[in-house]
This record gives C-alpha cells, sequence and structure tokens, in this order.
C-alpha cells in the first residue's frame, strides 16, 4: 500500500536547517502558476476593443467579486483579493493532485494555516467593532457560566474548518491509494502466471480516472468554494457592524 | 514486550474501523438534505442554482463529523501515538 505523507525533498542551510516538504515546494508551484496565469490574463487591457482573454478575465473577477458582495456586504469588498487567493490556491492545490503532485490541501498544515487566518481576522474585528472590554464581554453571553462553552466553541470552528478540507483531500489519497494496491494485487491473481505480461498491472488503467472525476476534481471544487465560502461567512459575521 | 505491540496494533486496526462508524451520521443527514433539496427543485424549479448551492454547503458542513471519525482513523493507522 503507496500511502505516504509529505516527504522532505531538501533543507535550506538557514538557521539550522529549514526543511522543505513536498507540501511548501508543491505550493511553490502552485503559486508561481497562480501569477503566471494572473500576470498573462491581465496584460494589455483595453475598454474599447476588449480581446478574448480579457472577457475571460473580467468573467472571473466579476463571478468572485458578485460571491463576495452577496455574502459579505458593499462594505466588506476589500476582503475580495484575499478571498480570491484562498479560492484560487485551495483549488490549484487540491488539482495539483491530477498531476501526479501531493495535493498541498492534503496536508493539515496547509488547512489549519487557512483556518488560522480565518480565527485571527474573527477576533480582529470582533476586536475592533466592540473593543477588547465588549470582546470579551461577549464570551459571558448569554449567561456567566456559559464562558467555558462559548470559548471552545469558539476554538472549535477552526479546527473543523482546518480538519474539514484536510480531511476530504487526503481521503481521496488514501483512497486512491489502497484502489491502487487493490488493483495491482487483483491483476497479478488473474494474469500473474504469464512471465512478462503478468507483471503488469493491467486492471490500473482505466478505473482509478473514473473515481479521480469525484476524489480530486468534484472534492477539489468544493472544497474550495466551501472553505471561503465558510471565511466569508465567519469574517462577515464578526465585521457586521461595518455592514 | 512484543506481545504488548502486537495487541496495541491490532487494537488500533480495530478501532480505526470502529471510528468510521461515524460516517453514518453524516450519510443519514446529506441524505436527509438532498432529498429536501429534490423536493424543493421539483416545487420551484427556477430557484434550481440556488438550492443546489445552499445544499452543497449544508452538506459540506454537515460532513464534519464523519470527517472527525476519519481524522481519528487516519491517526490510528498512519501516525500511531501508542506505538513508539
Amino acid at each position: 500500500m503507496n500511502v505516504k505523507g509529505p516527504e522532505i525533498l531538501f533543507e535550506i542551510p538557514v538557521l539550522g536547517g529549514i526543511p522543505i516538504t513536498e507540501t511548501i515546494f508543491n505550493g511553490w508551484l502552485v503559486v508561481a502558476a497562480i501569477s503566471i496565469v494572473c500576470f498573462f490574463l491581465g496584460r494589455n487591457l483595453s475598454v474599447r476593443n476588449p480581446s478574448k482573454r480579457q472577457i475571460v478575465a473580467e468573467k472571473l473577477v466579476l463571478t468572485l467579486s458578485g460571491l463576495v458582495e452577496n455574502t459579505m456586504g458593499k462594505n466588506n469588498m476589500f476582503f475580495l483579493p484575499y478571498i480570491g487567493a484562498l479560492f484560487s490556491y485551495s483549488i490549484l492545490s487540491s488539482l495539483s493532485g491530477l498531476l501526479g503532485l501531493r495535493a498541498p490541501t492534503g496536508d493539515i498544515n496547509t488547512t489549519v494555516g487557512f483556518a488560522l487566518i480565518a480565527f485571527f481576522l474573527i477576533q480582529f474585528f470582533n476586536i475592533k467593532n466592540k473593543g477588547v472590554l465588549g470582546w470579551l464581554k461577549g464570551f459571558t453571553e448569554p449567561v456567566a457560566f456559559l464562558t467555558p462553552l462559548n470559548i471552545i466553541s469558539e476554538i472549535a470552528n477552526p479546527i473543523s474548518m482546518a480538519f474539514r478540507h484536510f480531511g476530504n483531500i487526503a481521503s481521496g489519497i488514501v483512497i486512491t491509494g489502497l484502489i491502487y494496491g487493490a488493483l495491482a494485487g487483483l491483476s497479478k491473481v488473474v494474469l500473474g502466471w504469464i512471465p512478462v505480461i503478468g507483471s503488469i498491472p493491467f486492471l490500473q488503467a482505466g478505473l482509478p480516472a473514473i473515481l479521480s472525476i469525484y476524489f480530486d476534481v468534484f472534492t477539489s471544487f468544493l472544497q474550495a468554494y466551501i472553505i471561503s465560502m465558510l471565511t466569508m461567512v465567519y469574517v462577515g459575521s464578526a465585521n457586521e457592524a461595518n455592514q | 514486550m512484543e506481545m504488548t505491540e502486537a495487541i496495541v496494533r491490532a487494537a488500533s486496526a480495530v478501532g480505526a474501523g470502529l471510528s468510521m462508524i461515524a460516517g453514518i451520521g453524516p450519510g443519514i443527514g446529506q441524505g436527509y438534505a438532498a432529498g429536501k433539496a429534490a423536493e424543493a427543485v421539483g416545487r420551484q424549479p427556477e430557484a434550481k442554482g440556488d438550492i443546489t448551492s445552499t445544499m452543497l454547503f449544508g452538506c459540506a458542513v454537515a460532513e464534519s463529523t464523519g470527517i472527525y471519525g476519519l481524522v481519528v482513523a487516519m491517526i490510528l493507522l498512519f501516525a500511531n501515538p501508542l506505538i513508539k
């Protein structure tokens, strides 16, 4: 069975060696891909005669800004760049599993990063809008003895966000690995008695591709949508006074 | 010592299987949500887009308990804290 965590590729020899895992390296590739796509989509824009490329770029930006405006309100539109970055990084990371890379979002560290950003944004806007005392007082509502439960529910939010995204992508990796192993074993049983052809796991062609349409493509879209939606909902409701 | 480790490994594998019983809850919940969404589309076919996106959002949120079970199972199988 071939199910592993991200491996350490090399170390940067600074501060006693910073290990660079597959997660970080593939994350760099994703960032580079997003930068290149954005650079090419954003070049040579014109108002009078837009090119096809410009129409695609406008459609993408307008869809995203419509989503942010509907969910967070007009006064929170300054979140648009962050939500766009989160969405595109999440979806391209998950889809990079299709190219045989280990998806960066299949590592809990990436998704905890997403969730912690959302958590600190929520707390920052709560403090900014209510003041420190109002923020602390918010934990004792509606009754004082519910304070521990309020604190736990506040901490449970980022944990569930991180685990949801990680679990969906990682379960795809695990199930794909299990199926590849099972198909290799099965083709050995069926044709293993032929000397040369028997060593080729011929059953591995075809079936995993159908499954990866669900586990990679559909789940990637859905989880990218979910994590940006949840970030928008939580942060938007924390910044409600601004609306 | 080897006997102890064998017992711990076997118990971890059984525990990983048992923890996936948590998948029952989200399964029922998501099925219920999908059924309600189908009803809603039948009643108001013009609101299909909104209904579908709301349903997918709700399903993904309802899924989190199942995902907790999955994470426990994966910890027991791949990063077992009980085996040194």
